[in-house]
């Protein structure tokens, strides 16, 4: 049975969203590392880069397949986890401790669309 | 088998060799400038004739292939490849020429293109192809290329969609994202299908047209290709055939007649040239008459007098996409496997396919799960083992776990994790060529197998254990790479 985290929210492409102030702290779901297999490496994009909701900011890949990732909100990335770079296999032991980027939003309203725990739980378990 | 690793450079001994150069019989001649002459000798290997031939021979009994053993390699009909091919296209007279001749030199060579045209118009209902794609991905794109051509030489600008069944091989979306065109995905029904209802309100003047394969990666035929078929027509669209699958199809069924307007073949798989290992491949695109003058060139063609000559230019081609006009030498394999097989014969290829995957198919679907029920074409799809051993902290075999235990058994591995529709996909094809008794073996096999993984489902997971390599730990090798060749032998 995958982990769900309460107190965060959560994209239909597993995504989750942790709000802080502005700044949303995003990574991917316990179901979506699991449904991915051993994860070999986390591609992400630069600091300052502007990223749409919905559009991709980067992609997981496992040996089983790729997967992109798609943003739950728009904004300016402000921080990329690094330590992903070297160690892929972080995102499989924790996906909710370890997070994948840190984005400025530029509209707190997209929150709205995105799913609570309790909802993603519903929609995984379909 | 025995295990042997080495590189030939291994091997080599300083001042060793296997051959003898005749005496240079113009000593003083210097036919070429300093500037194009090499300062130092190039780093071959030193080596004896012998040690060339050791060394060779023992890579190739490292090898597994149509040749040693059955190959159910879904998707990819390993057929196996008749060595009269071989004969042929090894005589001096064709494995001689150069692209460059004069086409009045090879007119043999050009009639074998303008007869093999023919031939696989007659067989798909399409009236051109061009030979010039070398494998099937290129023949996708080339396909594209020829419906995109079409769309923009009637000023249509605005098509730029490309619709792929969820099911489709995953070079379909990449060909067409390599033309540049948009993929939309459509999804199947639960009987693996296309949802027609799902196709519908994807249809508009953006799209360009829509790439299938039928029957499908689950072996299944589109029964509502017509229907299929007149909607995107309607829309403006054109029908792409992916030829992967022609094998059950040749001399029963015609993409052509089904309503496709382009397609390609995959000679490498349908008609018995050499797959895997490099082949090299061949994939032909055929077009209905009024794409013709979209096709790339250069291309032969009959002239008035009974003789061949090549077209270079037509100003509406979607271009050129190789050198010249393809591996000659695999279309000249093909064209061997048609004249041999014969035209009463070539209906057998898919009566003998379809019958083997349905043998197989009702032989096993007590132990392995079948998503769909039915007669299947060439091919069919299972999702992994009915009882796959697992139970409280014991983790249950896997379709991986079957698959590289079936090499234990000197069998080659079927298809794994496609198509992604099921989570453990394991897709079969033993293709027409397999004797009833080869079948029976792999069945019993597959049983065993299966009896193992409900009792110790372990055996499996730490399989292959006969083979002269043994699992590889693949997240290792993803996770750090060594691409760079080192003069270590850790398996000493």
């Amino acid at each position: 049975m995958s982990k769900i985290m309460e107190g965060l929210l959560y994209s239909e492409s597993h995504e989750w969203v942790k709000v802080d102030g502005d700044i949303a702290i995003i990574g991917v779901s316990d179901f979506a590392q699991k449904e991915m297999g051993e994860i070999t490496y986390v591609d992400m994009p630069e600091v300052d880069d502007e990223i749409g909701q919905g559009e991709t900011f980067g992609a997981l890949e496992s040996v089983k397949a790729a997967s992109d990732l798609y943003s739950p909100v728009s904004g300016v990335v402000v921080e990329v986890n690094e330590e992903l770079e070297d160690a892929p296999e972080k995102v499989n032991e924790d996906a909710f401790e370890n997070w994948i980027i840190k984005v400025r939003m530029s509209d707190k309203g997209e929150l709205d669309g995105l799913m609570d725990a309790a909802a993603y739980k519903a929609m995984i378990e379909e | 088998m025995k295990y042997y690793d080495k590189l030939i450079f291994e091997l080599s001994a300083e001042g060793r060799n296997g051959y003898s150069l005749p005496k240079n019989r113009f000593p003083s001649a210097n036919p070429l400038p300093k500037s194009l002459t090499r300062s130092e000798a190039p780093l071959l290997p030193q080596v004896s004739e012998v040690d060339v031939v050791r060394h060779y021979t023992n890579l190739s009994q490292m090898n597994f292939g149509v040749d040693t053993g059955f190959y159910p390699l879904g998707s990819c009909t390993m057929k196996y490849n008749p060595k009269i091919n071989e004969e042929i296209a090894n005589l001096p007279a064709f494995a001689g020429i150069h692209p460059l001749q004069d086409a009045s030199t090879v007119q043999g060579v050009l009639e074998v293109y303008y007869n093999m045209e023919r031939m696989l118009a007659e067989i798909t209902g399409l009236s051109a192809f061009t030979f010039n794609p070398c494998a099937g991905a290129h023949g996708e794109l080339t396909g594209l290329m020829v419906m995109r051509q079409y769309h923009l030489c009637r000023g249509d600008l605005g098509r730029t969609k490309v619709i792929v069944p969820d099911s489709a091989h995953g070079t379909n979306p990449a060909s067409a994202a390599v033309c540049g065109l948009e993929v939309v995905v459509v999804k199947s029904k639960e009987n693996g299908r296309i949802d027609v209802n799902d196709l519908k309100p994807l249809l508009d003047d953006t799209v360009a047209g829509i790439m299938m394969t039928n029957p499908n990666t689950l072996g299944l035929f589109e029964t509502e290709i017509k229907e299929i078929a007149s909607l995107v027509h309607a829309a403006g669209g054109l029908l792409y055939y992916d030829g992967a699958n022609m094998n059950p199809l040749m001399g029963v069924v015609r993409p052509g007649d089904m309503g496709f307007d382009i397609m390609h073949l995959n000679l490498h798989k349908t008609f018995s040239t050499p797959h895997g290992g490099g082949g090299p491949g061949s994939g032909p695109v055929g077009v209905a008459a009024y794409l013709e003058p979209y096709l790339p060139l250069p291309k032969v063609v009959r002239c008035d007098d009974g003789s061949f000559s090549i077209l270079q230019d037509r100003e509406t081609s979607a271009g050129k996409v190789s050198g010249f006009m393809g591996n000659f030498g695999v279309i000249l394999r093909a064209y061997t496997y048609l004249l041999m097989l014969g035209k009463e014969n070539l209906r057998k290829v898919g009566e003998f396919s379809v019958l083997g995957a349905n043998y197989i198919k009702e032989s096993l679907k007590d132990l392995y799960k079948l998503p769909i029920e039915g007669v299947c074409k060439h091919e069919f799809v299972f999702d992994g083992l009915v009882n796959d051993g697992g139970h409280d902290e014991v983790h249950g075999a896997t379709t991986l776990d079957v698959a590289k235990r079936l090499l234990d058994f000197g069998f080659h591995a079927p298809t794994i994790y496609f198509p992604l529709l099921f989570h453990q996909a394991l897709m079969i094809e033993p293709t027409e060529t397999e004797s009833k008794e080869t079948l029976d073996a792999f069945i019993a096999v597959m049983r065993e197998i299966a009896r193992e993984a409900a009792e110790d489902p372990a055996i499996l997971q730490e399989a292959p254990h006969n083979t002269p390599v043994r699992r590889p730990d693949e997240t290792a090798a993803a996770r750090n790479p060594i691409l760079k060749y080192t003069d270590s032998k850790p398996c000493e």
